[in-house]
């Protein structure tokens, strides 16, 4: 059973983050009262006509280079034919044998190793409407309907579950850098469908099921796993494998089939008249590729050659654009970058958490945190008073200040007063004879403790370094 | 007014109408109530909705000139729209039980042309059904008859459009020309019918038959009308993505009536001279080759050797791109729906099985057949290449010749209800037409006399690509020979109302 | 070009069309008369022939990204043979 491989490629669909939709000026927002977002062209009346959105083709082009694409410098879009309810004109105004990008790929990195995904090709089209299934009736809401799309294809280079998931992260990443997309998983604006079939080195590729509109990483990482596990059972039990869809109940925890295909499906697909063809000079090219901003990997690079930070940090700080982008501001005012990484990894990450916040939602910019850093830095404050201070920053009344004004007015600042921080430092050695006499012993790191004695007794106002030496002094002394 | 003088009024060019009413010798509420009277009157089923606003615009017109701020210089005059425009909170059926009761929340961008410059819109008229056909006599609402002969066709699909402008119902229409559904209906009925270079008018808000082909054109009682129109409606509009952006001549400028052939290289193309014509269509043509030749026109036989091949293109593309763009019609957003149902494949189903009439039916079929798994190569794209071919044939021939002369249709109107052993005789009355379209070329269709039986004669003048100005100012040459009794029938016709 | 009863209904069910057994039969014939105009397309040489889409030469037709007011929802919603206040309702999808 172990010997079978698995077979994987993803289509992933990003909804483009354009202010109007597609073929009409109607406005991508998402939510908003049903059907109050449409017009006579993207509710498809007849005699409507589409006008591309220039922005959408420039996106796909933005997209395709990000992913290592070729350009065509000729595109055009086709019609789609299906009849369904969410699609007004039943046709899909999509993409067949010209897309914009073809011949990509993608860098994924799976347990410490690089791997290659190619990209086939990535396309623009139409999002289709919204059903909402009630008991008797399905009733349609268009809002959604018509707005631009770019839908990735990738080879089916992808072996397994982790890899899935690794693919799909780094595609998101990639898409929210080139503010393409905003990725917004939940509100559907990323979505894949995942293709599995299983086969024994050396034989053909098995009978391939596809899994529809997964809204989440591990959504797509957990159905790649259940279908590869169910493919193998099947044929370990002498079972037939037939071509269907499936749809993944990530409640369940399982795959179920929505319908089996007999014959492959029958689009009727022909050129769009009403849409002229899209030419793209290698000059549009080169002019949108110089607007591309630094991606995760060069900005990895850069933080571990430029700021010397470790594989793990670089990584973690570049996983968002938005808290990437207040690192790099941050270091832009000359702050230590590795006490700038502590926060944004630590206080600034946790409290977004806690806050349900998005990266783009920390109320505060790189000078802020360059300011705060410096005060660590320079010793004037400890960082738990960092810590404290970054806390502070997340709540209203305290939006706008500066760090330093926070310190002053919350009495925050590091006590550095020799006379004073001695005499706590004997208070503390005074009180725990069984720790001294560790140190004495031989135990050299119970002055820790003595110091986090020393930093509770000032309220975390001691410095901790002139702590420690004064210990130090008192306890050889 | 006594009768005498309604018909006289009604009977007015659009050009005469406009002088009239410029000179306050009649009014736009006059004009109207007196079309409105007539269309009352007609048995000709030339409207499917009249316009109850109607007489209000005819009011509010004359108010703006009264006060010296009419819009233009047609502001006021009555006229009709195919029932494939949009005009918004106004019935659009397409002829059709699908659309029966639509009502667009939109207007088609050339009717908000007509109603900025202040035309009045009697109502929407006749056609075949979702402009599929070639007599109207596939609407839902009844076949139109032909007021030259009202047992006859109107021809079609803009045979509403060709019979409100014959029987003096409007000073002007507008129809679409997918494979000449304006130029052969202004034959039948003894009018004129442009179809415009596609590109050239905003096909905006008018239900769509075949996307790459329609075209929206006018049908008038004149060339110089037809220039009127035109100059109206032209030009480039930024909602219709395969609107040219050249600018619009002056299409009155060049009229010179018999003046204007002068010099005019014309080339007979003798593919469309072939046993296929009607042979007293065939012996107008010839007399109009050489009052042309006598009129100091350079006229040539020509062939152009591809244009055997347009009709079997044209019903490729016209009906894939039919079948695509009527698949909108679903019950569910607008449009008919059936009872009954058992789920939502059955009810979507039954609608356009129970909506749709039988020849629309066939060409969605024949649509859907050539573009599916298999065929699409055989049919689809070869049609769209021997679109190239053909389009290549007619840029060597403008080479030579300023415009090209066919007869219009191959045959003069013919029975209602005459019983065609299949659907493809009928299909080959588009013989002379399509070509054009599938090349995108501007064309008109003027009268040229009558044939054995009194009925109409169309010949069409083909033009390059934006050649408006020069096929209408050979148009003109062509009606001021006809109007000078060169030839028997042209000036009130035996068959004439 | 022979085309049979049985594409004709294959073809009536892509197209949601419903077919009697005997207008199929009819139509069979019909639409073989018709592809027969397209039958002559055959005869043609179109070795190295680029087709032709769209019958003008324009590319780059856009439009700037720029919002629209959308139109009044009853507007939207007023031909819509079954609604409720927000939206259209179709018999019941199952997916």
């Amino acid at each position: 059973m172990s010997d079978y491989k698995a077979v994987i490629g993803l289509e992933v669909h990003a909804e483009l983050d354009t202010a109007s939709k597609i073929y009409c000026g109607c406005t991508t927002a998402f939510g908003g009262e049903e059907n109050t977002h449409v017009c006579p062209i993207c509710l498809g009346l007849p005699g409507a006509l589409p006008l591309l959105n220039r922005k959408v083709v420039e996106f796909c082009i933005k997209a395709g280079l990000a992913l290592n694409c070729k350009i065509n410098n000729y595109s055009r879009q086709d019609r789609k034919h299906y009849f369904y309810p969410d699609l007004p004109k039943s046709f899909q105004t999509s993409q067949l044998d010209l897309p914009i990008c073809y011949d990509g790929y993608l860098d994924i990195e799976v347990n410490g190793q690089t791997k290659r995904i190619g990209i086939t090709r990535i396309h623009i089209e139409e999002d289709a409407g919204k059903l909402i299934h009630g008991l008797t009736g399905t009733r349609v809401d268009y809002n959604r309907g018509a707005t631009g799309l770019i839908e990735i294809v990738s080879e089916p280079d992808l072996t397994n579950p982790d890899e899935v998931y690794a693919y799909m992260e780094t595609l998101r990443q990639v898409l929210l850098y080139t503010g393409v997309s905003n990725c917004k998983m939940e509100e559907g604006s990323l979505r894949c469908d995942v293709n599995v079939s299983i086969h024994r080195e050396g034989e053909p590729f098995g009978v391939r099921t596809e899994m529809k509109n997964l809204n989440s990483l591990s959504a797509a990482k957990a159905a790649a796993a259940y279908e590869i596990k169910r493919q193998k059972q099947v044929l370990a039990e002498g079972g037939d494998l037939f071509q269907a869809t499936l749809r993944w109940d990530d409640a369940k925890g399982i795959n179920y089939v929505m319908r089996v295909k007999e014959h492959a499906d029958e689009y009727y697909y022909f050129p769009e008249p009403d849409i002229m063809p899209i030419v793209i000079t290698p000059e549009e090219v080169e002019a949108i590729r110089a607007t591309l901003p630094e991606l995760p990997k060069a900005r990895q690079q850069r933080y571990k050659s430029q700021y010397g930070l470790s594989d793990y940090d670089a990584n973690i700080l570049t996983v968002s654009k938005a808290l990437s982008d207040l690192f790099d501001q941050a270091v832009a005012c000359e702050a230590p970058a590795k006490v700038c990484a502590n926060f944004i990894m630590g206080d600034i990450t946790r409290l977004l958490n806690e806050k349900a916040l998005q990266p783009e939602e920390v109320p505060f910019g790189g000078k802020e945190l360059a300011e705060l850093a410096n005060l660590i830095s320079q010793g004037a404050i400890s960082s738990s008073a960092g810590s404290k201070v970054v806390e502070l920053l997340f709540q209203p009344e305290f939006a706008g200040k500066a760090p330093k004004a926070i310190v002053e007015e919350q009495n925050l600042g590091q006590v550095s007063d020799q006379g004073a921080i001695k005499a706590m430092c004997q208070q503390v050695i005074d009180a725990n004879p069984k720790v001294v006499e560790d140190y004495r012993g031989g135990k050299k790191q119970a002055i820790s403790a003595l110091v986090g004695q020393v930093m509770k007794a000032s309220k975390g106002k001691a410095n901790p370094a002139m702590a420690n030496q004064l210990l130090e002094e008192l306890l050889n002394g | 007014m006594d009768n005498m003088q309604k018909q006289e009024l009604a009977s007015l060019t659009l050009t005469q109408a406009a002088g009239l009413l410029a000179k306050g010798e009649t009014s736009s509420s006059e004009l109207t109530q007196l079309m409105l009277e007539r269309i009352a009157a007609s048995d000709n089923n030339a409207y499917i909705t009249v316009n109850a606003e109607a007489m209000a615009a005819a009011e509010a017109a004359d108010a703006r000139r009264r006060t010296g701020q009419s819009l233009s210089l047609v502001d006021g005059v009555p006229m009709a729209l195919k029932d494939n425009f949009c005009v918004r909170g106004m019935k659009t059926t397409c002829a059709s039980r699908m659309l029966e009761n639509f009502v667009p929340p939109y207007t088609a961008a050339v009717a908000e042309k007509l109603a900025d410059a202040g035309t009045v819109l009697l109502g929407k008229v006749n056609m075949d059904e979702f402009a599929a056909g070639n007599a109207t006599d596939t609407s839902y609402f009844g076949p139109t008859k032909n007021p030259r002969d009202p047992r006859r066709v109107a021809g079609g699909s803009s045979g509403g459009s060709a019979a409100a402008v014959a029987e003096d119902t409007a000073y002007f229409t507008m129809g679409s020309d997918t494979g000449g559904s304006v130029r052969q209906p202004a034959a039948f009925c003894g009018v004129v019918g442009l179809k415009p270079t596609y590109g050239r008018v905003s096909r905006y808000g008018v239900v769509a038959f075949a996307s790459s082909l329609d075209q929206v054109g006018p049908l008038n009682k004149t060339v110089e009308d037809c220039a009127l129109t035109l100059s109206l409606i032209a030009g480039c509009d930024p909602r219709d993505a395969s609107s040219l952006p050249s600018p619009v001549p002056d299409y009155l400028a060049g009229l010179k009536g018999a003046e204007g052939l002068k010099g005019l290289r014309v080339g007979v193309p003798q593919e469309y001279m072939g046993p296929g014509i009607q042979e007293d269509i065939r012996q107008n043509v010839k007399k109009l080759i050489s009052d042309l030749q006598a009129a100091g026109a350079l006229v040539e036989e020509c062939s152009l050797p591809q244009l055997e091949y347009a009709l079997g293109a044209y019903y490729v593309i016209s009906s894939a791109e039919f079948s695509s763009n009527l698949g909108r019609f679903d019950g569910v957003k607008y449009g008919y729906r059936a009872k009954g149902y058992d789920g939502y494949d059955d009810m979507l189903r039954r609608s356009r099985s129970e909506a749709f009439g039988d020849e629309v039916k066939r060409r969605i079929l024949l649509g859907t057949y050539t573009l599916s798994a298999g065929y699409f190569d055989a049919y689809y794209l070869r049609a769209q290449k021997a679109r190239t071919l053909i389009i290549e044939d007619f840029r060597r021939a403008f080479g030579k010749y300023d415009i090209l002369l066919t007869p219009t249709a191959p045959v003069t109107p013919w029975l209602l209800g005459t019983a065609f052993a299949d659907p493809s005789q009928v299909y080959a009355m588009d013989m002379c037409t399509v070509s054009v379209n599938v090349a995108g070329l501007p064309a008109i269709s003027v009268p040229w006399g009558v044939d054995r039986d009194g009925l109409p004669v169309g010949v069409q003048l083909i033009g390059p690509a934006l050649s408006e100005d020069r096929i209408l100012q050979a148009a003109h040459g062509v009606e001021a020979l006809a109007n000078s009794g060169q030839i028997p029938g042209q000036k009130g016709g035996a068959a004439h109302v | 070009m022979e085309i049979t009863k049985e594409t004709v209904l294959k073809v009536a069910g892509l197209a949601k069309l419903n077919l009697a057994e005997e207008e199929a039969q009819r139509l069979a014939h019909e639409m073989g008369k018709i592809v027969g105009f397209a039958g002559k397309l055959a005869e043609m040489d179109l070795e190295g022939v680029q087709p032709t889409t769209h019958a003008v030469k324009l590319e780059n037709v856009f439009r700037a990204d720029e919002m629209q007011p959308s139109y009044p929802r009853e507007e939207i919603l007023a031909n819509g043979p079954e609604r409720d206040e927000a939206c259209f309702v179709v018999p019941k999808v199952v997916e």
